[in-house]
């Protein structure tokens, strides 16, 4: 049985890597008696993917892991076990048995949502003029930025990988993000961030965003009229 | 969120911001407001290698079993963190309430080994808690080490308050109690340590005085107090079994050195290998029952989630009732993906009949330590390991299916020759002449693997060696050279490899071991000018050392090369460890003479342990 666990990172777990979150999910999985199914061999390990890496240093609400399980309780029943053995800032937000047939997250992610705020010192100057000029920038028909490759450096349009970009609403400093995410392009909410500082003449500082993915999504349109399907969306509870 | 005593910009600049976080799995939170006692557990290493000692997890457990106690960890931060605190007068934080060490009220330092020193005084340093007990205010936690380097304190004696000897289960708990009963009378920090020194194994270095000779050697060695006793008895668990252990190990997110349920089955050895110090002040061997650790090993397991489990003890084979533990946890481990990992086992029939079920034979090794390359030299140091069992069990497991065998030696041990060094190249290449003989071609999985290691030997305190001479940095690598050599000589050379360790630190490890309070000076000097983290390759200064000694005058050789006399008082003699000083001098004895001593389950030798009323030298006397 093919289940998906969204989950949150937040707090002082943001600070833990990907790989250490890799390992820390397969003692959870022991901990909590998760009747999760091993490779065979000498050296079993358990049959889990995660969607999508997420940078050190940004906290999440919309995080996903795949596993495959032996058999299951219900998913309020297996989300309460599994919370019970996380730790603070860690979080199971939901529990969802896949069809058989569903492909991996891993290989369907396309997009994910972000909130991007400012840290202490770091705002910018006049909130107001800063958010209202995000819509001129995204109308922009190319967005080039300057990427670092192996070879040397490379003028890239980022403009097709922003699906949306805006102020989260009108009381607190905090834009939103829906942006290429997964293989085929993947875009970094700090990216789009400093391409925007560069437009109004501006350099973003080190360590200057606060960012929080909030969900992940599939593509269930095609390449030229995406339709963003939550990855938890695929699945269904277990009653 | 959690309250974090590292700004965000810090955590993200440096190596491995899991180190300083807490919040791991079982970690232990408590509310410091509704506690007598908040206690600083320390590792004076890196997290990694902290959080992988079983001894510190034990204590932890048991310290915050108690209502009114909070213990803490806390780890020497790597030296790129090291800095920032520096520059920015960060001071020194415990895991758990990310609250300043020096706010707390106990500083434990456990001290696994010598070349850890430094990093002390680097986290009494960063804590912002004065080097010097006596320069300590009321504001100051009481600053307590213990493990196995408090058995030789004194090269430390001036910068603890108190050393804890012997196993940390017994007298803690008075310890605290007197600590909250000092403090509610109004008593004084001085107060506290002058009725904390009359408690068995607690030993207070500023209440001691010591005389030297003229020849640099110990006159006296006396309390300077009433009522401060002369000896100080090791403290240690009798009934192992009521003893608590660990419920719910705390998880680290980093992958540590040690990842994995330990389960402790026993302390002690009967073995009495005579260059051990581990196997003679852990004397007498103590076993927990088979109930005992089947209960802590599936309790273990659940909480924590790991993977794997590994005994731990000096002798694993020597525990009464293995076999029954391991099938039991083999039972465990079916189909939940739990590794097992079994290491101190002699190898023999049984132990690789276990092993092929719990490994991957062709990717395993096969560990020996014979200590010696010859028998004579294996006597000496009452190894009791023969040639004979070495390449009967290598055979045992080749037809096992295994081709890879290492093989571990000292080298500058007392009375060896060239013969005894060349015996560690022809004992290689015995073995692998042995897989030829032993596996037909059409069998053979591939060529075999001999690796052989050899460190420097280091005469320790409460040894039969504690009188023997230490090889010099430059007769350690002649005798290695000379192994190197003997092995390019043999037949099978392709199919050995040998490996020796620094002799640079070895030297140090030398001087530290058995070191007195003179010694104290130059690790504050050393420190001073920028040494630590010794233990790390990248990061040792012979240079800085040397010059340290120099500076204040302190003669490396007076305690490694220097010859000492049957009756001389050493810098340890005041701590009562059980084995006698009678029993080692014949056991010095005994090894120059290459006289074998039979193990404490053949033969009681009187080593002096048996006055603790307990262990091994019961065990058919009920």
């Amino acid at each position: 049985m093919k289940i998906r666990i969204k989950f949150a990172k937040e707090g002082t777990m943001k600070f833990i890597g990907h790989l250490d979150i890799m390992r820390y999910f397969q003692k959870v999985m022991r901990k909590a008696d998760v009747h999760i199914r091993y490779s065979e061999g000498f050296s079993p390990h358990q049959i889990m993917s995660f969607a999508s890496p997420l940078s050190v240093g940004a906290e999440s609400r919309g995080e996903y892991v795949d596993i495959e399980v032996l058999d299951t309780d219900s998913s309020a029943e297996m989300l309460k076990r599994i919370n019970e053995a996380m730790v603070d800032g860690m979080e199971a937000l939901s529990y969802k048995l896949l069809p058989d047939s569903a492909a991996n997250a891993m290989s369907i992610v396309a997009a994910a949502d972000y909130v991007v705020r400012f840290r202490e010192g770091h705002e910018p100057k006049d909130w107001h003029v800063f958010a209202a000029g995000l819509e001129e920038f995204l109308n922009q028909k190319e967005i080039l930025v300057t990427k670092k490759t192996k070879k040397g450096e490379r003028e890239m349009n980022i403009r097709p990988m922003i699906y949306a970009l805006s102020p989260v609403d009108s009381k607190e400093q905090a834009i939103f993000m829906k942006i290429a995410t997964g293989s085929a392009a993947n875009l970094k909410p700090d990216a789009v961030m400093q391409a925007y500082k560069k437009s109004l003449g501006e350099e973003l500082e080190p360590f200057a965003l606060l960012i929080t993915r909030m969900e992940v999504y599939a593509n269930t349109g095609s390449e030229d009229a995406p339709e963003f399907t939550a990855l938890e969306a695929f699945g269904d509870d277990i009653e | 969120m959690k309250k974090l005593a590292l700004r965000d910009e810090i955590l993200l600049s440096v190596q491995q911001p899991a180190r300083y976080l807490g919040n791991e799995m079982n970690a232990v939170m408590k509310d410091p407001q509704k506690v007598d006692i908040r206690f600083a557990m320390c590792f004076p290493d890196v997290y990694e290698i902290g959080m992988s000692h079983l001894g510190m997890q034990i204590l932890y457990a048991m310290f915050n079993q108690r209502e009114d106690v909070y213990c803490e960890r806390v780890f020497s931060p790597w030296t790129d963190l090291d800095q920032i605190m520096r520059q920015e007068h960060i001071p020194l934080f415990a895991l758990e309430s990310q609250d300043p060490i020096k706010d707390f009220d106990f500083l434990g330092i456990t001290i696994q080994y010598e070349m850890c020193y430094t990093n002390i005084l680097q986290v009494l340093d960063l804590s912002g808690i004065p080097f010097h007990a006596e320069d300590r205010t009321e504001e100051d936690p009481i600053v307590i080490g213990g493990g196995p380097c408090a058995y030789n304190p004194e090269p430390l004696a001036p910068f603890f308050d108190l050393f804890y000897i012997g196993e940390g289960e017994t007298q803690y708990g008075p310890l605290f109690n007197l600590y909250k009963e000092n403090r509610k009378k109004g008593g004084s920090r001085v107060d506290f340590l002058k009725e904390a020194a009359k408690l068995p194994g607690i030993y207070v270095p500023m209440f001691y005085d010591t005389a030297y000779h003229e020849d640099g050697t110990i006159a006296s060695f006396k309390p300077n107090l009433p009522g401060i006793p002369e000896t100080i008895k090791k403290e240690l668990v009798l009934e192992m079994d009521k003893a608590p252990y660990i419920e719910k190990p705390v998880v680290p997110f980093l992958k540590v050195t040690q990842d994995r349920v330990v389960l402790e089955i026993q302390r002690g050895c009967i073995r009495g290998c005579r260059f051990c110090q581990a196997g003679n002040v852990y004397r007498p061997l103590r076993e927990h029952s088979l109930e005992y650790l089947k209960h802590y090993a599936s309790e273990m397991l659940k909480n924590s989630g790991h993977e794997e489990i590994s005994l731990s003890s000096l002798s694993s084979s020597d525990y009464t009732y293995l076999k029954e533990l391991v099938t039991f946890l083999i039972e465990e481990a079916e189909g939940k993906g739990i590794n097992i990992s079994l290491p101190s086992l002699r190898i023999d029939a049984f132990s690789l009949d276990v092993m092929s079920k719990v490994q991957d034979v062709k990717k395993s090794s096969l560990t020996f330590a014979p200590e010696a390359g010859s028998q004579r030299l294996r006597d000496v140091i009452n190894k009791g390991l023969t040639e004979e069992v070495i390449l009967k069990g290598a055979a045992e497991a080749f037809h096992g299916g295994w081709n890879r065998v290492k093989l571990y030696f000292m080298l500058g041990l007392p009375t060896e020759t060239r013969e005894d060094m060349e015996g560690i190249a022809l004992l290689s290449e015995k073995v692998a002449e042995l897989y030829y003989d032993e596996v037909p071609k059409e069998q053979r999985n591939g060529k075999v693997q001999v690796v052989a290691s050899s460190s420097f030997f280091v005469p320790k305190p409460f040894t039969p060696f504690q009188w023997a001479t230490m090889c010099t940095k430059e007769e350690f690598l002649e005798r290695a050279y000379i192994v190197k050599d003997k092995f390019k000589e043999m037949l099978n050379r392709k199919s050995l490899k040998y490996n020796y360790h620094e002799a640079d630190l070895t030297v140090l490890e030398g001087v530290l071991a058995r070191g007195d309070r003179r010694v104290a000076p130059v690790l504050e000097e050393v420190y001073k000018k920028g040494a630590m983290f010794d233990s790390w390759g990248e990061y040792f200064n012979n240079d800085l050392w040397m010059v340290a000694f120099e500076t204040c005058g302190v003669d490396m050789d007076f305690y490694t090369v220097r010859e000492r006399s049957l009756d001389e008082v050493f810098p340890w003699d005041f701590i009562d460890a059980g084995v006698s000083k009678e029993f080692l001098k014949r056991e010095w004895l005994n090894a120059i003479n290459e006289k074998v001593t039979p193990n404490c389950r053949q033969k009681c030798s009187g080593c002096g342990a048996r006055v603790f009323g307990g262990g091994v030298c019961f065990e058919d006397k009920n």
